[in-house]
């Protein structure tokens, strides 16, 4: 059992948690993940380190509420604890050796993005974070990541913080402008790591993605979690979750993505349905 | 006198159509009488050829005769001085190929169902005739297990019962290996497996979930912790794919994910939140065991048509013939000496077809069948919606990838002396899977058992 110490909301579809898992504190390293089961029914579903503290012995996971088991999980408070949290999982990313990167962020991806920022600062690189969100409202971790860069780049789909468009726009932008980039990271939806990958391969600079595909295990066991790179097929949880972007099929993994979209979409309803239940009976 | 009934005493089963629309154990068990009638087929031979099959040695003519005596708790007694798992045993040890292929009753007609006697006796004692496990004195040595699957639950409950205080680590939210994520519940149903779990705690096992070892903790973290050696269980878990095109669309599987979802996971359980695809048309690919359970499981999901497809024909199968049979019952449709070389899908990413090329045998290979040889241009679809891959696996590469001076051959199987089962670094042991490949239980619990004697002689020695 892992108990939760704090829980924030970050906007409304998004919330972090302080879990105390002392064993994966001390091993995480950036880039890493976890797997957790919210209660005996739940499903295994992995989640991102998006920080950890070794001496306090604590994980910090940021999640957006997209289906039942976010749901669930968001439903838990300070005390609660969450009934089985398996870590750190995969390879941690290499970040050594870069001079000049762009860090890119989307949506709930920021969370794990501006961590990947404060590690590339601190190991000396200049790093300019861009960080896309459909509008200003749902805008998390502001302070957080400007203080992880050089230079942090807000950019919304609405234009309602008064810079409109998407984090590809602003990389462009920043690249047409000499920015010269030795390295991208980019993390967040499939979609959005597709076209800033189309991009950077246009200017031939490296970019390095992460994948959070459908997992059982996380330890290579059941094949779930598999993608192609470079013709390759590849497991995101041993293998990754990083990987080359300019070898990821990525439409391969949006189909996959999607395998139990019907079944989600019907669990979340009926959770959602119960909650309402719940709160009208209170 | 002994019984001379010239077949073994049938085993009551559920009807196949109506067994095959539910999760529950296909095989219902001997009743009292009929494991009497059986019991009285044996000779009691001197020799026991019987226990030369048997890879734990269970004393098998004494149980048995014990079963024709009434005592059934000493019967029980004989058979857990050798073996930790009868319940698990009784029921999924190919008995065809070990103790039952030894016995001279089988040279004329029908060996004794030594599996199905084994099976009662260890029912019986689940049956409200449990005794407490007992602990032994503590002998101040601590040993950590990795892996919680027979191998490493075997060599747990040996080290235990010599006084050892052991740690079993489980990568999973629940210890039981492949007899909890692997084996169907039809075949072997999981409170068996959790009871027999219970029961190594009682005797003092400490078993922790949640832990991958190789990531959380290393073999020389464990070793700095202060276990005196460790036994690496880890088994085959990383599943093989053919590297055919289609392999990345939605509804192709490995076995391990579609027996996972459904077994640990218990996705054909209303109550439980896990996903999976509920197919109507399915090919199931191999012609080992797990290939039987997945498309066994997948017809109790409601599928309409299963198909094995084999590359060979139905004598090279490594399947059980029970597991065959049983398979053909339910409804199985098996597509012999057919070679999938492409998977087909939709605009939408989904399965919609398996195509095949017909194969013919050609002159044996190294493994000694007849190698199969594609007809060319004989190629074919089948419609299906789901895929599912039972072509094998590979040791998991968590463990040595992550521990210096750890060697495996080009398989992947970590090498160790045959002997003692000692791996290439001092203190550290291994057996199952993750040295032999893909085998069976009882052969995992075998090496579970040599690697808890090695560990004993080996800590011993230290403190001569």
């Amino acid at each position: 059992m892992f108990p939760i110490l704090e829980k924030r909301r970050l906007n409304d579809s998004m919330t972090l948690m302080v879990v105390e898992a002392p064993f994966i504190a001390k091993k995480a390293k950036a880039g890493q993940f976890i797997i957790l089961r919210v209660n005996e029914f739940g499903e295994r579903i992995p989640l991102t380190i998006a920080d950890y503290d070794g001496e306090k012995g604590t994980v910090t996971i940021i999640f957006q509420k997209v289906g039942k088991t976010t749901l669930l999980l968001d439903t838990l408070n300070v005390g609660d604890c969450i009934l089985d949290f398996i870590g750190p999982l995969g390879k941690p990313s290499e970040l050594e050796g870069h001079k000049r990167v762009a860090v890119i962020g989307g949506g709930a991806g920021c969370a794990i993005a501006y961590p990947q920022a404060k590690s590339l600062h601190a190991l000396g690189a200049k790093v300019d974070m861009i960080a896309g969100f459909r509008n200003k409202d749902i805008v998390i971790l502001e302070d957080e990541m400007r203080a992880a860069c050089d230079n942090l780049i807000v950019m919304t789909d609405d234009g309602s913080n008064g810079n409109k468009g998407f984090v590809t726009d602003a990389l462009k932008k920043q690249i047409e402008a000499g920015a010269n980039y030795d390295l991208v990271v980019a993390i967040g939806p499939l979609i959005m790591m597709k076209v800033v990958c189309d991009l950077t391969k246009q200017y031939n600079i490296k970019t390095i993605i992460s994948m959070n595909p459908i997992m059982i295990d996380g330890t290579g066991m059941c094949g779930g979690c598999r993608l192609t790179v470079g013709g390759k097929t590849k497991f995101a949880c041993v293998d990754g979750p990083d990987f080359d972007g300019h070898e990821v099929d990525f439409d391969e993994a949006m189909l996959r993505l999607r395998t139990y979209r019907e079944q989600e979409s019907e669990q979340t309803r009926e959770f959602n349905c119960r909650l309402m239940e719940g709160a009208k009976n209170a | 006198m002994p019984n001379m009934e010239p077949k073994k005493t049938p085993m009551p089963e559920q009807a196949p159509d109506v067994r095959n629309k539910n999760f529950k154990e296909v095989a219902l068990g001997y009743t009292a009488e009929m494991a009497l009638e059986e019991a009285k087929r044996c000779l009691h031979c001197k020799t026991a050829p019987c226990m030369n099959g048997c890879p734990v040695n269970v004393h098998i003519p004494d149980f048995i005769q014990s079963i024709v005596n009434g005592d059934l708790e000493k019967a029980h007694d004989i058979i857990t001085a050798t073996n930790a798992l009868p319940a698990i045993c009784g029921r999924v040890c190919p008995q065809e190929n070990q103790c039952e292929s030894k016995c001279v009753r089988g040279i004329k007609n029908e060996p004794v169902a030594i599996g199905r006697l084994e099976r009662y006796v260890a029912d019986w004692y689940m049956d409200g005739h449990e005794k407490k496990a007992e602990r032994a004195a503590s002998n101040g040595h601590k040993v950590a297990v990795v892996g919680s699957g027979p191998a490493g639950l075997t060599c747990a409950g040996d080290l235990a019962a010599r006084g050892y205080s052991v740690t079993v680590y489980e990568a999973l939210h629940a210890a039981g290996g492949v007899l909890m994520y692997g084996i169907p519940e039809f075949r072997l149903p999981k409170a068996i497996v959790q009871k027999e779990v219970e029961h190594l705690v009682e005797a003092g096992v400490e078993v922790k979930p949640d832990m991958v070892i190789g990531k959380v903790l290393s073999i020389d973290d464990l070793l700095e912790m202060g276990y005196e050696a460790i036994f690496v269980g880890t088994g085959a878990g990383l599943p093989r794919f053919m590297n055919i095109p289609g392999e990345g669309l939605v509804g192709v599987y490995s076995a391990n994910e579609f027996l996972t979802r459904i077994n640990l996971m218990k996705a054909y359980l209303q109550e439980y939140d896990t996903p999976i695809i509920r197919p109507k048309n399915v090919a199931v690919v191999g012609g080992g065991n797990v290939a039987m359970d997945a498309a066994r499981s997948a017809l109790r999901l409601g599928a309409e048509h299963v198909y094995i497809v084999y590359r060979r024909a139905e004598e090279q199968m490594p399947a059980r013939r029970e597991e065959i049979h049983h398979a053909k019952e339910e409804g199985v449709i098996f597509k012999l000496l057919n070679n999938p070389v492409a998977i087909h899908g939709d605009e939408n990413g989904r399965v919609t077809s398996i195509e095949c090329v017909e194969m013919e045998l050609g002159e044996p290979d190294a493994s000694g069948r007849r190698r199969p040889v594609e007809k060319e241009g004989s190629n074919f679809e089948i419609p299906v919606d789901c895929v599912i891959m039972a072509i094998g696996n590979s040791p998991n590469p968590l463990i040595r990838s992550t521990t210096e001076g750890l060697e495996a051959n080009n398989h992947g199987c970590l090498i160790v002396n045959e002997e003692t089962l000692q791996t290439t670094r001092d203190a550290v042991y291994a057996g199952g899977d993750t040295v032999t490949g893909a085998a069976t239980v009882i052969l995992a619990m075998g090496e579970g058992k040599k690697a808890a004697a090695s560990i004993h002689e080996y800590i011993s020695s230290r403190y001569q």
